[in-house]
């Protein structure tokens, strides 16, 4: 009994193992080819050449540093580095010359009528403060934001690098805030000259006329002509483009993620040297460019003659207003000179 | 000299973060700066790879480039740095540099960065080597003591590697040849302009 157990019990280990062998070899056969766990592995080559930038997810709650590469950064520098430089330098020396050659070729523009004597109040108090407090705020930040990007080959060479750090921590400090009075000083101007400021049929004529600029023409304007129009539309499209991608980089990533912060910086510098640009011209006609035009932002009154030249329905408009007369003597005189 | 390189193989990361946890003790660096992250990509597929990233002290920097007050300089052993006391956390690092390396101390309310921090290589910085002052503005100098960055020399795998930058590269590609694979010396291409690793 004890051979015929024994023999019993390894003919049931046979068949066990025999069981065994053929569950191994049906799931075998269930997966006969191997997994290879790195096919399906990122590759930093085919990655960079699908996006800009490798996004990823990390462990620290800096969103921003979950993008682990962005060889994009090499074309910012280039555009800060290079474009910008460019851009910049031909937009403000490119005016300065334009400006030059006019003044050598033109000449000032002349109140071709003489003084009559007599002034009309052009800008109130009011309006003047606010050009000048904008004015004053605009200066400022073109020379703080023009040392960002021009300060090192301009002015460190002159002045070393200690003093120009300082110099630079406190103009970034200055271009930071004095941006809030600037922005109230173009939402003020937008508000106060809007009415003034509406492109109608006789800036198409004032245009045609080349403004009378080029020539000894006079085309006639309203309290605005078709030249200050641009003026005040550049102030206040270009001041408002200015401010929104100011304030951008200011509150740095609020929002916004490298892409957006890259592209806000490259709006605000091209458009600052743009605008720089324009206010050098809009400078230029208001002081040596044309005779008589200074003292309309400056007392606040202008010559008769001179509204008579520039701003002919304006000095209707006006007159009809107050109920005087072209040539009738005005309230308000010339101060003693 | 030895043109001192980062490489992450990013094949044997196994995003532990040691390297991060290192780098903030060796360095006390503070709250809110993170010289060095570990980031995954594709997280939780079947091809996923973590990547420790921190500055590549790239040829030809970036950050440097764009400085507005030229406040970096490349050292002898080629590892980028820069001087605090010039710094005026403008920012404009962060938008040129391909690796997000640089830091800075405040949130930036009004400009108000402070000065920026990144990875030194553990170099220091531009004050007397191993003085106080270059350890709690800068941290660590192990280069000066003949080490090399703590975040590599800590890493469980050697999957960071610190190194010269041709010996690295070499281990690198035997790596890669042995095993049959790998997912790239991530960042060199840009920041070195060296395409031959795959």
């Amino acid at each position: 009994m004890a051979m015929n157990y024994a023999h019993i019990m390894r003919v049931i280990t046979a068949l066990a193992f025999l069981a065994l062998a053929a569950v191994i070899a049906s799931v075998a056969a269930a997966q006969p080819v191997l997994i290879d766990p790195n096919a399906d592995a990122v590759k930093e080559r085919s990655l960079l050449q699908e996006h800009d930038r490798i996004r990823g997810l990390g462990s620290i709650p800096d969103i921003k540093s979950y993008v682990i590469e962005q060889p994009v950064g090499h074309v910012w520098r280039q555009f800060h580095e290079v474009w910008l430089h460019w851009i910049g330098t031909v937009a403000v020396l490119g005016m300065l010359a334009l400006l030059g050659i006019f003044y050598l070729v033109r000449g000032k523009v002349r109140l071709e009528s003489g003084r009559s004597g007599r002034t009309i109040v052009r800008f109130s108090a009011f309006e003047r403060s606010v050009h000048w407090m904008t004015a004053t705020c605009f200066i400022i930040l073109a020379l703080t934001g023009l040392n960002i990007t021009f300060g090192k080959h301009v002015l460190l060479p002159l002045i070393g690098p200690d003093t120009f750090s300082s110099w630079s921590l406190a103009a970034k400090y200055t271009h930071n805030f004095i941006s809030f009075p600037f922005t109230l000083g173009v939402i003020v101007i937008c508000l106060m000259w809007l009415a003034g400021n509406i492109p109608n049929r006789v800036d198409v004529e004032w245009v045609k006329r080349g403004g009378g600029i080029i020539g000894h023409d006079h085309p006639p304007a309203y309290r605005f002509n078709a030249g200050q129009k641009a003026v005040y539309w550049i102030v206040v499209l270009g001041g408002t483009t200015a401010a929104v991608s100011g304030y951008l980089l200011m509150f740095p990533f609020y929002g916004t993620n490298i892409a957006d912060m890259q592209l806000a910086q490259v709006v605000h510098g091209v458009l600052a040297v743009l605008f720089v640009a324009v206010m050098l011209a809009h400078v230029y006609i208001g002081t040596v460019g044309m005779e008589g035009a200074f003292e309309a932002m400056g007392e606040g009154t202008v010559d008769i003659n001179w509204a008579k030249e520039h701003h002919s329905l304006w000095l209707e408009e006006e007159e009809a207003r107050s109920g005087t007369h072209q040539g009738e003597p005005q309230l308000w005189a010339t101060p003693a000179e | 000299m030895a043109r001192m390189k980062f490489l992450c193989d990013a094949d044997r990361c196994i995003e532990c973060n040691a390297c991060v946890t290192a780098c903030k003790n060796e360095n006390e660096v503070p709250w809110g700066i993170n010289r060095r992250r570990v980031v995954t990509i594709n997280d939780g597929t079947p091809g996923e790879r973590s990547v420790s990233m921190a500055c590549m002290h790239c040829t030809d920097a970036p950050c440097a480039a764009v400085c507005p007050v030229s406040c970096f300089y490349t050292t002898a052993d080629g590892v980028v740095l820069h001087d605090k006391d010039l710094c005026i956390g403008c920012g404009y690092c962060f938008y040129a540099c391909p690796f997000g390396a640089p830091q800075y101390p405040r949130v930036g309310n009004f400009g108000s960065r402070g000065k920026m921090d990144k990875c030194t290589y553990c170099t220091g910085g531009p004050e007397p080597d191993n003085s106080q002052l270059q350890y709690e503005m800068y941290g660590a100098n192990r280069l000066s003591q003949g080490k090399l960055p703590l975040c590599a020399e800590m890493c469980s795998t050697k999957s960071l590697l610190a190194g010269d930058g041709d010996t690295i590269a070499q281990i690198y590609e035997d790596r890669v040849a042995t095993r049959g694979y790998g997912s790239g010396a991530w960042g060199w291409q840009t920041a070195y302009g060296d395409g031959d690793l795959t």
